[in-house]
């Protein structure tokens, strides 16, 4: 050790030893855990609390009867599934959408970029009733195969979930630098397909994620469209059976949010997996 | 050194403009097959505008672009068969090198055995064959470089474009990869068309060099003739150190002309006439220094005093003002201490040394 490090680390104790200074003492931060705690409480309790209604058999008796009434119902498998399959299709539709739109902003078209920004922003400022309404009235046109279909449905659906998607997927492309890679690919012969699915998408894998279960998130939950479109959604399931049952909506809150939470548990497992390379991109470690 | 007689990849009459901003006047360029071609200047006189309207990134406004005797100008990047190494870091980041290397072979639809010969050797040619299963962020920049060129080479590029790949990277690692890359394109015998503001790097490199600035070609020329013989006050400017003086033809026959007081012989003034104001152009390392006792004032020298030591390790350069301004002698270092700081010197150059430009640009 040198002398001079020698010096640096003895400089403490010699601040002890002459006794003219108290050696600072960290101190449990008290209020910060007091926030902690009220934050945690204020999310946790109302779950726990209706856990806990949701297990009631009786007066003072627990058991998982409101859960197997739940899970025998063929409708909630069938909500279930319709609801799948609509988070399913929202996916897929605002991501083939969404990507080449977005990708194309970011490299040709930069000074779009605040009006899509904008754009983003619209579905939260549309209740959704409005929104509704207008689909049903503007697309009555349209074949029946989509208007009396859920397609319609799915439409509405990618418009809501727009703004999610394109604000992860932006995050994702400012992340990478799009015009060298694509650049890079097109001298190696690659076409725009070419460029987009085999080099950009790959590099954008956390953030399709993360716009996938959110989306997903978004169409399990979403009532108001499906109970106007008359589709008998996972959500209006619900809503049908805070109405009739009382422990059985507590079994199915609790339901919900274990597949919300499994959700984003997916996030944060597959982002960790494969994000760790796209936060990253073409520096020197 | 290639062939640059026979035009390979030719540029003719091509000008970019980006809105009210001419990039590029008129640009002219030929290459011969396996040349090492340099694009040098400083930043904004349109050497990466070039580059980009050869890889088919940029369209022309005018002019064309002609590969091997075929007019390219409007073929799209992705069928033009030219290797490219940028400046940024550009692998894929989710390739390991060895994938990243394959990548155009993939697009071309090779087979799977060509694809991890080719990659094998091509990482082996650039120092990297250990570390064909890295990621590009387990390298370094350096390294990332060389995967890039391995990367360009393996398409067998028609031209290899490279737009300032070495300006990322330290000093010491710029000096090697650069050596690396003329060997390489030696040993391959490939086209290359390089982009480059540093000087150093494109003399050392380059079968030939086209200086530019505001978007024209000043001077094309080997190294030695843009070092040695500068077409322009701008080249004379750019590439190394140069001193200039504003002077005037005292006599065409005897090659002498006036700075001031100061007189000195050049034959390159020779032929010119009396009077006619000219810029003598007179490199740092060409000048011999004698020290002066006050008073004596000898004919054919530039007459000063120190007024600075520069060390610049194997040279020291001292500066000297005169009359006619201040000028720069470079001096070997061991040399140099004779001449201390405030002493008077005689600056003397061999008279078939100087460069007269004529006094206009």
């Amino acid at each position: 050790m040198s002398e001079a490090a020698a010096r640096i680390e003895e400089a403490p104790a010699a601040v002890t030893a002459g006794g003219g200074r108290a050696r600072r003492v960290r101190r449990f931060p008290w209020w910060g855990a007091l926030w902690l705690v009220l934050g945690a409480a204020y999310f946790l309790l109302p779950l726990l609390a209706t856990l806990q209604f949701s297990l009631r058999v009786g007066r003072d008796a627990y058991g998982l009867d409101a859960y197997r009434k739940i899970l025998a119902d063929p409708f909630f498998r069938d909500s279930l599934w319709l609801s799948f399959k609509l988070s399913v299709y929202t996916i897929v539709v605002a991501l083939l959408l969404l990507v080449p739109t977005a990708y194309w902003v970011h490299l040709k078209l930069p000074r779009l970029q605040p009006a899509v920004e904008f754009l983003t922003v619209l579905p939260f400022v549309v209740p959704p009733i409005v929104l509704v309404v207008g689909l049903l009235r503007g697309f009555r046109w349209t074949p029946t195969w989509f208007y009396g279909g859920y397609l319609l449905l799915v439409a509405g659906y990618v418009v809501l979930s727009f703004p999610y998607v394109y604000r992860s997927l932006d995050a994702g492309l400012r992340a990478i630098d799009i015009h060298t890679l694509t650049e890079a690919a097109q001298s190696l012969g690659a076409s725009w397909p070419q460029v987009l699915f085999r080099v950009i998408v790959p590099n954008l894998k956390a953030s399709l994620l993360s716009a996938a279960f959110l989306t997903f998130a978004i169409v399990m939950g979403e009532f108001t469209m499906a109970v106007i479109m008359l589709f008998n959604t996972f959500a209006v399931y619900i809503a049908y059976v805070m109405e009739t049952q009382a422990t059985g909506a507590a079994a199915l809150s609790v339901i919900s949010f274990a597949i919300t939470w499994l959700s984003m548990l997916g996030i944060l497992v597959v982002g960790r997996r494969v994000g760790g390379r796209q936060v990253q991109i073409g520096g020197v470690r | 050194m290639g062939c640059a007689s026979v035009a390979y990849l030719e540029l003719q009459g091509v000008r970019k403009e980006f809105g009210h901003v001419v990039a590029l006047e008129s640009l002219d360029l030929d290459l011969g097959r396996g040349e090492f071609f340099s694009l040098l200047g400083p930043s904004g006189c349109g050497k990466t505008t070039a580059l980009r309207i050869v890889a088919g990134f940029e369209l022309p406004d005018r002019g064309r672009v002609v590969l091997d005797g075929r007019d390219i100008t409007d073929v799209p990047p992705n069928r033009r068969d030219m290797g490219m190494v940028f400046q940024a870091y550009s692998l894929f980041p989710n390739m390991t090198a060895r994938e990243n290397v394959e990548f155009g072979l993939r697009i071309r639809r090779r087979p799977p055995e060509e694809r991890a010969r080719r990659a094998a050797e091509l990482l082996e040619l650039v120092g990297l064959g250990q570390h064909g299963d890295r990621y590009p962020y387990q390298l370094s920049g350096g390294q990332q470089q060389r995967v890039a060129l391995a990367r360009a080479l393996a398409i067998e590029p028609r031209v290899l474009l490279m737009d300032e790949p070495l300006s990322a990277l330290d000093a010491r690692v710029r000096v090697t990869l650069r050596e690396e890359i003329r060997r390489i394109q030696t040993q391959l015998g490939i086209t290359v068309l390089y982009v480059t503001h540093d000087q150093e790097e494109a003399l050392s490199i380059s079968d030939r060099v086209a200086v530019m600035s505001s978007g024209r070609v000043e001077q094309i020329g080997t190294p030695p003739e843009i070092y040695g013989a500068p077409a322009t006050p701008f080249v004379a400017e750019f590439v190394g150190t140069m001193n200039r003086l504003e002077a005037v033809v005292e006599d065409g026959a005897a090659g002498r002309v006036r700075a001031g007081s100061l007189r000195l012989v050049a034959h390159a003034v020779r032929g010119r006439r009396e009077g006619e104001r000219v810029l003598v152009l007179i490199r740092p390392e060409s000048l011999t220094l004698e020290a002066l006792p006050d008073g004596e004032t000898p004919d054919g020298a530039l007459v000063g005093r120190v007024a600075a030591h520069v060390f610049l390790g194997a040279m020291t350069r001292l500066k000297i003002d005169t009359e006619a301004g201040e000028i720069a002698a470079d001096l070997p270092s061991t040399g140099a201490g004779r001449f201390a700081v405030g002493a008077r010197v005689a600056a003397r150059v061999a008279p078939e040394l100087p460069r007269i430009l004529d006094l206009s640009g």
